[in-house]
């Protein structure tokens, strides 16, 4: 269960990380090599995007990642294999992360049903509010899938405590307004809105949104269990090629 | 938030977390004013002191004579300001961004008419605008954005996935995920996150109130049917809806063929097997997208229909058997216009051109007693580029050609 891996794992150190890929960007082959490299960097758990042509949420880094990689051909049958690759090759939870339409097209009970078969452990589907997703909370409960939910700082006490209701795993906090790859003030504000999210619910707490560097991971420690890290490592890839993502992620914590 | 805003199974508000708070004030907002008589007062004052309502209804007594059959009408949203039924909605959520107390609104646009008739909203109410277009639809539509410029919005052309409309608005979003404090996004279709396309065609509707009170004033009774091209279905629910409870009443709604159905070059989702049920850009209908669930591109000689959704609304109408629809091919509308240009003196724009496809094709079969109603959604000036081209009018091209030496010099 996702929830007592993370919570035995915050036993053994004080703040975990979460690392975001798009599947199939820049190629497989980098995928495979950055997922293999992030394991044994000392990444807890990863979050594997299938790309989508409308992704919403996601700022010009990620949005680019996933045309690139549906230029390239990206299916979403070959970013199940590769989860199921992936998860056979490393002990860490892995969970994808992909807009909505991508299971409603695939048929929600065959994608839960294989993710489960693959060995994922969870989702997030950034445009699927739990008011809309009783077939996809359904099937991931018969599958003991986690639904990931998202907190942001517009999101009101009583709808927290409506989401916890929901939420498997752990709740994504998401650090700001906007969308990924902009930056975040980690500030009193975000302290306060932590707080808010924390009183709210009793899972683990992982925050995401502009965390690049050692001094946000410091700033998170205490606040939350995970530090998520997503648009930084795309960029590192980009612009210094795999080879990098080591370092970078052991200077982190 | 409440699971709502369905039509059948279509619609909702399939939404980001971050923009939930925001949709319910916007609900909230809506809910307030849509049955309060007050504000439909101040919002059809507005509309005839600013904007040339109530729009008259034509008869077209050349194309009628020269089709010999229904008496064929033309309901004149060309002659909104700014030139198109977009109006209507614009200035409607202008006045409810005035509730709401923001201050700056944002828009996507496809043809450039929403763009245009958003900066003018803007201007008009003293909000900061800034605008979305595809760079496609920049450059096809140039002299729009030229307008919005000077209107005081700012342009931003939009260069990532398929550069048109869908981007436009997926850029939108973006904006206003950012800055929904101070900033109303005015979607210009009846698409999108619930309360999106109940509230577009609730300010549309305007066009069908008219039109209903005017053709039984001419005919002194109903019309056989109701044409109206669709993009993302705002002009075709404004006119439909006057309709709506009129069984007698056939609604027929044009879209985009393009190329042709099987040429894989259209925007027709209602009669192309191209199209699926998915959820997109918050809502959920039929989208051309592939196996996948991924959006495909998408071709309409007109920027304004080029769009790989459609109203939730209209599927839904479409399922029920209450709108019939049908696609009108690229060489077909340019006929249309350049026959409507001829015989009435009129110029629609490309897109509504696609509503006069089909009327012509169906009007020999319809009694001459009988009358047909086109809604003219918008004028054809805008387009001249692209029919100039369409017309291959060679005083046209020697005019640019001089026109692009002189800036040379
Ligand atoms: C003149 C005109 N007609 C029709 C449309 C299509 O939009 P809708 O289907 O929402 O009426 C547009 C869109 O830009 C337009 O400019």
């Amino acid at each position: 269960m996702l929830e007592h891996y993370l919570r035995q794992r915050r036993q053994e150190k004080d703040i975990l990380l979460m690392t975001h890929i798009v599947l199939g960007y820049p190629s497989w082959e980098a995928s495979l090599a950055i997922v293999d490299t992030m394991v044994a960097a000392g990444v807890d758990l990863m979050e594997l995007q299938i790309p989508f042509s409308e992704p919403i949420a996601d700022g010009p880094v990620i949005l680019r990642a996933n045309q690139e990689a549906l230029q390239r051909g990206v299916t979403v049958a070959r970013c199940l294999e590769f989860g199921r690759e992936v998860a056979r090759r490393h002990p860490i939870p892995f969970i994808y992360m992909t807009y909505y339409n991508i299971l409603y097209r695939y048929g929600v009970d065959q994608f839960v049903d294989g993710m489960a078969e693959s060995g994922l452990q969870g989702a997030i589907v950034p445009d699927l509010p739990p008011e809309e997703g009783d077939g996809y909370m359904a099937a991931m409960e018969k599958n003991a899938m986690h639904p990931i939910f998202i907190y942001s700082p517009t999101t009101s006490e009583a709808r927290m405590r409506y989401l916890a209701g929901y939420a498997r795993g752990f709740v994504y906090c998401v650090a700001r307004k906007g969308v990924t790859g902009m930056d975040t003030r980690f500030s009193d504000d975000l302290e306060n809105y932590l707080a808010r999210c924390r009183a709210a619910t009793d899972l683990p707490l992982a925050l995401g949104f502009g965390v690049k560097e050692k001094a946000d991971v410091d700033f998170l420690r205490g606040k939350v269990d995970i530090a998520v890290i997503g648009t930084q490592t795309i960029r590192l890839v980009e612009t210094q090629g795999v080879a990098a993502v080591e370092a970078f992620i052991q200077g982190l914590r | 938030m409440n699971k709502c805003g369905y039509y059948s199974q279509f619609g909702g508000a399939f939404l980001p977390e971050i923009l939930v708070a925001t949709f319910d004030e916007l609900a909230t907002a809506f809910d307030a004013v849509k049955d309060d008589p007050g504000f439909w007062q101040e919002y059809q004052t507005l509309m005839a002191t600013y904007s040339c309502r109530p729009t008259p209804l034509t008869l077209a007594e050349n194309l009628t004579r020269h089709f010999g059959g229904g008496r064929i009408y033309i309901k004149r949203e060309d002659l909104n300001h700014t030139g198109a039924h977009k109006a209507n909605n614009v200035m409607g959520q202008g006045l409810l961004v005035k509730r709401m107390g923001k201050t700056r609104v944002i828009a996507e646009t496809g043809a450039g008419q929403h763009g245009v008739a958003t900066a003018t909203m803007a201007a008009r109410f003293g909000y900061d605008c800034t605008i979305y277009m595809g760079e496609v639809d920049v450059e096809r539509q140039r002299p729009n954005v030229f307008w919005m410029e000077q209107l005081g919005a700012e342009v931003v052309p939009v260069r990532d996935g398929t550069r048109i409309l869908k981007d436009a608005i997926n850029e939108a979003f973006r904006d206003w995920v950012s800055n929904m404090d101070n900033t109303h996004y005015v979607l210009g279709t009846a698409c999108g996150p619930h309360p999106f396309p109940e509230m577009v065609s609730h300010f549309q509707s305007i066009i069908g109130q008219e039109a209903r009170e005017q053709i039984l004033a001419r005919e002194d009774r109903l019309p056989a049917r109701v044409y109206a091209c669709v993009g993302g279905g705002s002009n075709a629910m404004g006119i439909f809806s006057g309709f709506m409870a009129d069984d007698g009443v056939e609604l027929v709604g044009v879209e985009a063929g393009g190329r042709g159905l099987d040429s894989g070059a259209h925007a027709s989702r209602l009669c192309s097997d191209d199209a699926a049920i998915g959820v997109a850009q918050g809502y959920k209908t039929y989208f051309l997208q592939d196996t996948e669930g991924q959006m495909q591109e998408t071709h309409s000689i007109a920027a304004g229909l080029d769009y790989v959704g459609v109203s939730p609304i209209l599927s839904h109408l479409k399922e029920a058997g209450r709108v019939r629809f049908e696609a009108a091919t690229d060489e077909d509308v340019v006929a249309a216009m350049r026959l409507t240009i001829r015989k009435e003196g009129l110029i629609p724009a490309l897109e509504s051109a696609h509503a006069f496809v089909q009327a012509f094709k169906e009007a020999p079969a319809v009694a001459p007693d009988q009358a047909l109603i086109i809604n003219q959604s918008g004028r054809g000036d805008k387009d001249i580029f692209t029919v100039a081209d369409a017309f291959e009018d060679p005083g046209w091209r020697d005019f640019i050609k001089r026109k692009a030496e002189q800036y040379k010099a």
